[in-house]
């Protein structure tokens, strides 16, 4: 019983990220401002991480832990760029 | 002592002194000469043993198997001929080495000549020493390689420059020649080691590609040794400075035809195509040769034409087919090397001493420069075959085979004449060197008073001279050996009995010589005023091989200008599109034949996560491209987007180890473009009439987006019918099975890389070294677009804002931005290191490795510059990209070479588990040092671009000043503050 609760949980979680993706998507295309796509981005990041998570969850494997470590750890390296590229005009000064 | 490996050593010397001189200051002349010399000097000692078994006739061969399956095996072999000639490249390059020392003047690089001077020195040993015939065929392009650096040393010279290319491109062209016509000697023997092919003359000669062979190698040949009609480049040649003529142009690299002549004659002389086409450029070289260098004023111009026309006598002797005309050939070879470099070293000095080569000027010089007179004086005579000297002793078996050439009448007069001709003309240019030059009043407009040059300067003339002399009233007891056992080598059984000479009777040569003598010394005072009148040589000045050859050049240029023109393009656009619509039909045409059909294997039931994340990745990669042209951030974010949906692809489809990397590569690669975009230069939307695009444009962006769909559909095809079919059985089964047991490593990807193809990943990471460092020389003379030269707008703004707001001062903006992300993004750095390290160290076993893990470190190092600028991280971190990556390649091959000193090949590694206090058994193996190494590299290449593309931004204030435009960054190096 509490196999298929946890595995209807992760599969829905799974739904739901995805969908949380595509928003993320829809900003990243749509815009307007430039912000709106940085933010997007940074969204569609941690979902990402949450769906590897999932995954990791589903398949009981520690290994894609890792990918999930690695967003987390420098996942905010994109964004940080983009942010300072708006504001200042260049990355590194 | 006469181990045959100890040629190898031979051999090497010459190309390590090479390297070792390269790395010499540029003022370091005589460290860089006592390198030369004592290079030239221990290859000589340690050759000399040789002579011992090469005196009894046989053949010292080393061969280091390469690859033999090929028949490309490298093969040393030394016998008299190639003894005799490695000796004369060794010991005439002594003596330059000497001569050049004094020679160069201070301001000259004279490392780097000393450098390529050797380079030469093993290319020649190279050619003389190979016993495989590819081989040898490589040892003569880089002949004509350093030739043309050489030559080309004084490059701010446009004659030097010219000359230089001109001998490159005649000579190189030969060399392709030559290199053919070993490939047919090969098909027709079946072989290419030298002893195999040298036994096989019938059945080369009998063979149908006798003649294309034969051809092919001449050309190779004659364009090697100057032979008419392409001597034209050896004149030009004379920009080198004077050592160079001395030692390529007289003793060595243009004997490398006519030594590849006598090594070959064995095998392809004795048939009527030889006779003719090798006696014709010989009679037609040394006469053309001869009459040119009488009229010449400039005294290398001089020594320049009588080197080709005497090469044309060597060659002349070797078309006459006889084995006492191939004695001869070899014995005024070595005359006219040692005669020859002490008269160029001569006029080198005159040169050097008085200012002036040209002879109309010169005049009297015997009373200011004695001893270098009468040196010149003994060689001249000499050149010019007068007795007591070693050039009349081969000059009289010259005239003697002259006198016995077979084919009919017409040849039989006309040779000998002809042959007297040659030789009077000899004496003529000799007697006109000396005279002109040493004797007469005393000179008057001269740019420097003349003087004896230093002692030692003119020891290696002396040495020559006396060699001269010693050879010419002894011969039969000073080089008659050395000679006996050459001939033997070349003509086995056919060796002829003959007599080294002074005295043999009065004969029909020796009349010959006498009329040649009294001939020229006649012309020369009947015609000397006239020919110092005379601006070129009559008759045959109007055929200048060298305008011809710049005309084909120009030619040449044009047509291919013009087919580049017709096929190529600059823009990046229709090259895709070619590429694209290639790949397209190369990829649809098998399936055009033989049809289109899937594999039998199941598909896999759809994810409907995996599939929602597909979508998200498509459309990002869609959007990015069409946002790429105007809205370029955009379009990095999309691209950013895409790249995290192929990670997580990877993960999905169990590749955790390139998901990592991929993941930690995706973060800087969106950095560095970033990076870059703030220098691009802005793009304007275009605008057309009433805001709507012509046809034509909308035309050709449909058919792009038709070629674009239509690549992606059939990549897409392709892999569904190779998924949906079982895995052939390849390697990787090999791999995944052997990796634990052979490589010590349960990731398999990371032993493939580290292990089992490490000498794959080293030629990689050397790329990626090299690559980082192009990109750093590169960026060091960027100039940027002159709208991104401003400081950004948005700097500009908040600067503003603070100046003109009350409390603030210009700087607080950019002070107080980002603040908290900027604390926790430099209390990162450990955290990251120690997650870098984690990867590395584990990456045996489990996904990592160092490339992960450099690149891991590298997002650190970009992390710190982000938050604190450029300045304020390089005065708390002194980061040396250049150490790092020197010392990550330094650490892959000595890894890989400490394999070699357990006596394992190259890069194999060794692996154990080691019992540690407190940890306990941990796996341990010198991949471990070899991944180390791949991770310093990719920190120090990563942190180099990053560093290049950051120091644009600190740089840009300096840029403007227009006094100093271009003001390279500074990367902190050790001494710098």
């Amino acid at each position: 019983m509490n196999v298929l609760v946890l595995g209807l949980a992760i599969t829905a979680a799974q739904v739901l990220l995805g969908c949380a993706m595509m928003f993320a998507i829809f900003r990243l295309l749509r815009g307007p401002r430039a912000q709106d796509r940085i933010l997007g981005l940074d969204t569609l990041y941690i979902n990402a991480m949450l769906m590897l998570l999932t995954f990791g969850m589903q398949t009981g494997r520690t290994l894609y832990f890792e990918a999930a470590l690695i967003i987390a750890l420098v996942g905010f390296c994109g964004t940080v760029a983009l942010a300072k590229f708006l504001m200042r005009g260049e990355v590194v000064e | 002592m006469t181990d045959s490996r100890i040629l190898l050593l031979v051999l090497a010397l010459p190309f390590f002194g090479s390297l070792l001189s390269a790395l010499l200051p540029r003022t370091a002349r005589t460290a860089a000469g006592l390198v030369a010399g004592s290079v030239a000097v221990l290859a000589t000692a340690l050759l000399i043993p040789f002579y011992a078994p090469v005196a009894r006739g046989e053949i010292v061969r080393l061969e280091i198997g390469w690859l033999p399956t090929l028949g490309l095996d490298l093969v040393f072999r030394v016998d008299g001929l190639a003894w005799l000639f490695a000796m004369m490249v060794l010991v005439i390059g002594a003596l330059v080495v000497l001569y050049t020392r004094y020679y160069m003047a201070r301001e000259d690089p004279v490392p780097r000549f000393f450098s390529y001077l050797l380079a030469f020195m093993g290319s020649m040993l190279g050619i003389v020493l190979s016993g495989n015939l590819v081989q040898l065929a490589f040892f003569w392009e880089m002949t004509s390689l350093f030739s043309f650096l050489l030559i080309g040393y004084w490059y701010g010279n446009r004659a030097a420059r010219d000359g230089a290319r001109m001998a490159l491109i005649v000579t190189a062209t030969g060399g392709l020649c030559l290199l053919v016509g070993v490939l047919l000697i090969g098909r027709i023997v079946g072989s290419y080691d030298l002893d195999v092919v040298l036994a096989s003359g019938g059945t080369i000669r009998s063979s149908p590609l006798y003649l294309p062979a034969l051809i092919l190698v001449l050309l190779g040949a004659f364009t090697k040794s100057a032979q008419f009609p392409f001597h034209f480049w050896l004149p030009h040649a004379m920009a080198a400075p004077t050592p160079v003529s001395a030692y390529l142009h007289s003793a060595t690299m243009v004997k490398a035809g006519i030594f590849l002549m006598i090594r070959l004659w064995p095998i392809f002389a004795g048939t009527d195509a030889w006779y003719f086409i090798v006696s014709f450029a010989g009679l037609a070289t040394l006469l053309v040769g001869a009459w040119a260098a009488i009229f010449q004023h400039d005294l290398k111009g001089l020594l320049a034409y009588s080197t080709i026309s005497h090469l044309g006598l060597i060659t002349l002797l070797l078309g006459l087919s006889s084995p006492l005309a191939a004695v001869a050939a070899i014995f005024h070879t070595v005359n006219h090397a040692t005669f020859k470099a002490s008269l160029f070293m001569a006029a080198g000095i005159i040169d050097h001493e008085s200012g002036t080569r040209d002879m109309r000027r010169l005049s009297g010089l015997a009373r200011f420069m004695p001893f270098t007179a009468t040196l010149a004086m003994v060689a001249a005579a000499a050149m010019a075959g007068v007795p007591l000297l070693n050039g009349f002793i081969s000059k009289e078996m010259f005239l003697a085979e002259a006198l016995d050439a077979r084919g009919g009448p017409v040849i039989g007069f006309a040779l000998p004449v002809l042959a007297t001709l040659g030789a009077a003309f000899s004496v003529l240019y000799s007697l006109r060197f000396i005279h002109q030059t040493f004797f007469g009043p005393p000179p008057t407009d001269l740019p420097k008073v003349p003087h004896e040059p230093p002692g030692w300067m003119r020891r290696p003339i002396e040495i020559l001279v006396i060699a001269c002399l010693v050879v010419g009233i002894v011969p039969a007891a000073t080089i008659g050996p050395v000679l006996q056992s050459a001939v033997r080598s070349v003509l086995g059984a056919q060796t002829p009995t003959y007599s080294l000479a002074i005295w043999h009777g009065f004969s029909a040569p020796l009349l010959l010589s006498m009329i040649a003598l009294a001939t020229g010394t006649l012309a020369y005072f009947r015609f000397r005023d006239a020919l110092n009148r005379r601006a070129g040589p009559p008759v045959i000045a109007r055929f200048k091989g060298g305008r011809m050859f710049e005309r084909v050049l120009a030619d040449i240029v044009r047509r291919a200008r013009s087919l580049e023109g017709l096929f190529g393009t600059r823009r990046l656009q229709p090259q895709l599109r070619l590429l694209v619509c290639l790949a397209c039909l190369a990829g649809l045409l098998p399936f055009l034949q033989l049809g289109y059909a899937t594999g039998g294997l199941p598909v896999t039931p759809l994810d409907p996560a995996f599939a929602v994340i597909w979508i998200v990745g498509g459309i990002c990669a869609v959007g990015a491209a069409q946002q790429a042209k105007y809205h370029r951030l955009a379009s990095l974010v999309l691209m950013a987007g895409a790249g995290l949906v192929a990670c997580i692809s990877f993960v999905w489809l169990s590749a955790p180890d390139l998901a990592l990397t991929q993941l930690l590569v995706e973060t800087v690669t969106t950095v560095l473009l970033l990076l870059g975009l703030r220098w691009l230069p802005k793009r304007q939307p275009e605008v057309w009439p009433d805001d709507r695009p012509p046809a034509r444009v909308v035309f050709r962006r449909s058919a792009d987006l038709g070629i674009a769909i239509a690549a992606g559909l059939g990549a897409a095809l392709l892999a569904y019918a190779m998924l949906t079919r079982p895995l052939p059985d390849t390697i990787s089964r090999y791999f995944m099975e052997q990796a634990y047991p052979q490589g010590g490593g349960r990731n398999v990807v990371n032993v493939i890389l580290v292990d089992f193809r490490a000498f794959d990943t080293l030629g990689e990471i050397a790329v990626l070294a090299i690559v980082a460092l192009t990109i750093f020389s590169l960026l060091r003379r960027f100039r940027p677009a002159s709208e991104s030269i401003e400081p950004p707008v948005q700097q500009r703004m908040q600067d503003a804002a603070d100046l003109h707001a009350g409390g603030r001062r210009v700087g607080d903006t950019k002070k107080d931005y980002l603040l908290v992300p900027r604390i926790i993004m430099e209390w990162l750095f450990p955290v990251i290191f120690v997650f870098a390290i984690y990867l590395l160290v584990r990456g045996h076993d489990l996904p990592g490795g160092g490339f992960a893990a450099g690149v891991a470190m590298s997002i650190a190092i970009m992390l710190q510059y982000m938050a604190g600028g450029t300045r304020v991280v390089e005065s708390r971190l002194r980061i040396r990209p250049l150490r790092w990556i020197g010392a990550g390649l330094l650490l892959a091959v000595v890894t890989g070479v400490g394999a070699l000193a357990f006596g394992y090949p190259f890069l194999t590694s060794w692996f154990r588990y080691l019992e540690l206090p407190v940890i306990g058994k941990v796996p341990f193996g010198t991949a471990l040092f070899f991944d180390l190494g791949v991770f310093l590299l990719v920190v120090g290449a990563t942190a180099l671009m990053l560093v290049a593309i950051a120091h644009q931004s600190i740089r840009t204030p300096r840029a403007r000043t227009p006094a100093r435009p271009d003001v390279p960054p500074v990367i902190r190096e050790e001494g710098e503050d």
